[in-house]
């Protein structure tokens, strides 16, 4: 895009000095109940593996600057189905239902796979 | 699909009261809500939409323009007003959290671009809210 375009598009968005969010992941994994745990899945294992693949990755980063963000503008959306991809590829441990991102107190973005 | 979700307050207040009820019917079904002085609340709305994120911006919808459709057509119309006197789908129909949910709905379906409206969603209190998908 020219820069008049950037700049209609993305607003305050376009700022090149770029600008921060305070963002909050959700993620909602789906199975039956294991009779002898009495769980769906080992949350320990859960929060393990998103520190480790979801926040280690994207957390205090400037996500431009990010190799998963080469082709793509970081935007919410965006976020959102790389965030999905990463967990449904990687946790086998429950069904993946989706991936919901608070950007800001007002808006938030959610991706459950293609439909 | 991605699912996008912007959220706004409004306060507004309200009377529930149907002329064709006895006054006791209307206070046996409306309670404290047939306060014939109104009540009011802070609502909070939740406007979903859905799309395919653009390539070219990233984006399933541009957040300026759904907020400036929700105020245009929603919150400049019931932020601050008496809804039985001031909202014209309310001067014969109740202003119930499900039918401001309705309205709302009706309001914006035809107004976005690019996305889908998916859900209207109505916070009455923080814990009380309606959804309402459009009709099946």
């Amino acid at each position: 895009m020219s820069d008049a375009e950037n700049q209609s598009t993305y607003g305050k968005c376009n700022n090149p000095y770029g600008h921060g969010h305070n963002y909050t992941v959700e993620v909602t994994v789906s199975g039956q109940v294991d009779e002898a745990t009495g769980m769906v899945c080992n949350l320990v294992d859960l929060d393990g593996f998103i520190q480790r693949e979801v926040l280690d990755r994207y957390d205090h980063q400037n996500l431009n600057t990010l190799k998963e963000f080469a082709g793509e503008v970081p935007t919410t959306e965006n976020l959102c189905i790389q965030i999905y991809e990463i967990v449904h590829r990687g946790f086998r441990q429950a069904h993946l239902e989706r991936v919901r991102i608070e950007e800001t107190m007002l808006n938030s973005f959610e991706y459950a796979g293609e439909e | 699909m991605v699912y996008l979700t912007r959220k706004a307050e409004f306060s507004a207040s309200h009377v529930y009261h149907n002329p064709e009820f006895t006054p006791e019917k209307n206070c046996r079904v409306f309670g404290k809500c047939n306060n014939p002085h109104g009540h009011g609340h802070n609502y909070t709305l939740e406007v979903t939409v859905k799309g395919e994120v653009d390539p070219h911006s990233g984006f399933v919808v541009d957040l300026k323009q759904l907020k400036e459709v929700m105020h245009r057509e929603v919150l400049d119309a019931m932020d601050h007003r008496f809804l039985n006197k001031e909202v014209p789908e309310f001067l014969h129909r109740i202003p119930t959290t499900e039918n401001i949910a309705i309205a709302i709905w009706q309001r914006l379906v035809s107004k976005l671009e690019r996305a889908k409206l998916h859900r209207v969603r109505v916070y009455e209190t923080p814990d009380l809210f309606v959804d309402f998908y459009g009709e099946a």
